[in-house]
């Protein structure tokens, strides 16, 4: 016993080395292996509210870029307004919002990473907002991630450029799906993979959301065709897609809640015991 | 002043002026420089050690909670403070701890050298953590090499600024 501690009184100054390393390599390898970072994230109130107070000094500096953004989207909501050929105004007694799917809030990206290869955004709406894990960001442009985590007022994204993120992906106005990933190597591109080789596809399709996504409604952009390879292994195209969004610059973004993502998951399920 | 006083203020100053400024200069899209540990180069030779690889670990691991990155920053840090009494030992020779080394001071070829190896060591370690890959080894010493570059610079010019005046 006096041996034992001897030892670690001589040997305080290596084991205290050892117990920190052991901790900061598992944190490492947890926020690697699992899906999502349990205990470091920006989804804490003390690190959100600094990100929040730095965006707020420097929102002052692009409001004529966001005001343009804003005057373009409204624009084009306009232009399918007007385009709308049947304009029945909306009945009183007809409580629209269940037939609704999909719910939309407004929030705003306070902390925008792209340099690593795994990156997440913070946002500042969180669980006060009824915002929950895995609903869809989208912002005018197209789709930008998946809510991670959220805390009270603040919530983490996983961006589409994460090497962990996976979208359900297909070429518009045909029925072939892939799934969108990203190698990690430039913010501009991601990379549809598995789709079939009978697709028929050229360079500057659209890329939109599938069908099969829980979380995103059916086609919303994504990007456009950039380059085709062909995997002689195992026939399935991959295809590098340039995104329509400017991932290095977001502002305002949407947040979607699939209201009847329950519902399906669970018809899925019961479909399966049986 | 006081040294331990210096070192707080050291620690709240250089972490403030990473998250704030550094962690969004985004050179060519990706690079960013680390200056924040020269906390852990400037920290007093004959200081308490101990201290000295808590609170490098600290300063990573609250870094690490602002750029949502697990432990690599901590570990990256603790690496560094760890393995600091060798650099020294490598770029001033034997007798480093009984003069007085101050990094502080004017540029020589040994502070060269020991800013020089202690940034590459950090970076190395932080990437390859971050990286995560074997296959990736030839993108982890592309960007050690770019972002150290861009660290070294920095850390020089901090120097420079906060270089004691009178003499």
């Amino acid at each position: 016993m006096q041996q034992i501690i001897n030892f670690i009184f001589k040997n305080s100054y290596r084991l205290l080395f050892l117990l920190l390393l052991g901790i900061s390599l598992t944190l490492t390898i947890k926020s690697h292996s699992y899906h999502r970072s349990e205990y470091i994230n920006t989804a804490n109130s003390v690190s959100g509210a600094v990100y929040q107070k730095i965006d707020n000094a420097n929102e002052y500096l692009s409001l004529r870029e966001k005001n343009l953004r804003l005057a373009e989207e409204n624009a084009l909501l306009k232009e399918i307004l007007f385009n709308k050929k049947d304009t029945t105004l909306p009945n009183k007694n007809l409580h629209i919002e269940q037939f609704l799917d999909f719910n939309v809030r407004m929030s705003k990206v306070v902390k925008n990473v792209f340099n690593t290869r795994e990156n997440y955004l913070t946002l500042n709406s969180g669980s006060l907002d009824s915002i929950k894990t895995d609903m869809g960001v989208v912002n005018e442009k197209g789709v930008i991630g998946i809510i991670e985590k959220t805390s009270k007022n603040y919530s983490t994204v996983l961006s589409v450029l994460n090497t962990k993120s996976r979208i359900n992906a297909k070429i518009k106005n045909s029925n072939h799906f892939g799934s969108l990933i990203w190698d990690g190597k430039n913010v501009g591109y991601v990379q549809l993979i598995d789709v079939p080789r009978l697709a028929s596809l050229k360079k500057g399709d659209s890329i939109v959301t599938g069908a099969e996504s829980e979380i995103f409604p059916e086609n919303i952009p994504i990007g456009k065709i950039d380059k085709v390879f062909i995997d002689t292994k195992t026939n399935y195209y991959t295809i590098n897609v340039r995104l329509f969004n400017d991932m290095t610059s977001l502002g305002y973004v949407y947040i979607i809640e699939n209201k009847k993502k329950k519902e399906k998951l669970n018809l899925e399920q019961e479909t399966i015991k049986k | 002043m006081n040294n331990n006083l210096l070192n707080i203020f050291r620690f709240i100053i250089l972490l403030t002026i990473q998250i704030l400024i550094f962690n969004n200069i985004n050179l060519f899209g990706y690079i960013n420089p680390y200056p924040y540990l020269l906390f852990i180069l400037l920290y007093p030779v004959n200081g308490n050690k101990s201290v000295l690889l808590l609170s490098s670990f600290a300063i990573g691991l609250l870094l690490d909670v602002f750029l949502n990155s697990g432990g690599v920053h901590a570990a990256a840090s603790l690496i560094l403070a760890f393995v600091r009494p060798s650099l020294f030992k490598f770029s001033f020779g034997l007798s480093y701890e009984y003069q007085t080394v101050k990094i502080a001071d004017k540029l020589s070829p040994e502070r060269v050298t020991f800013l020089f190896l202690a940034v590459i060591i950090h970076h190395l370690v932080l990437f390859s953590l971050e990286y995560y890959r074997l296959s990736l080894v030839v993108d982890v010493i592309l960007r050690t090499l770019s972002t150290s570059l861009f660290t070294l610079l920095f850390c020089i010019l901090i120097i420079f600024l906060i270089k004691p005046s009178k003499r």
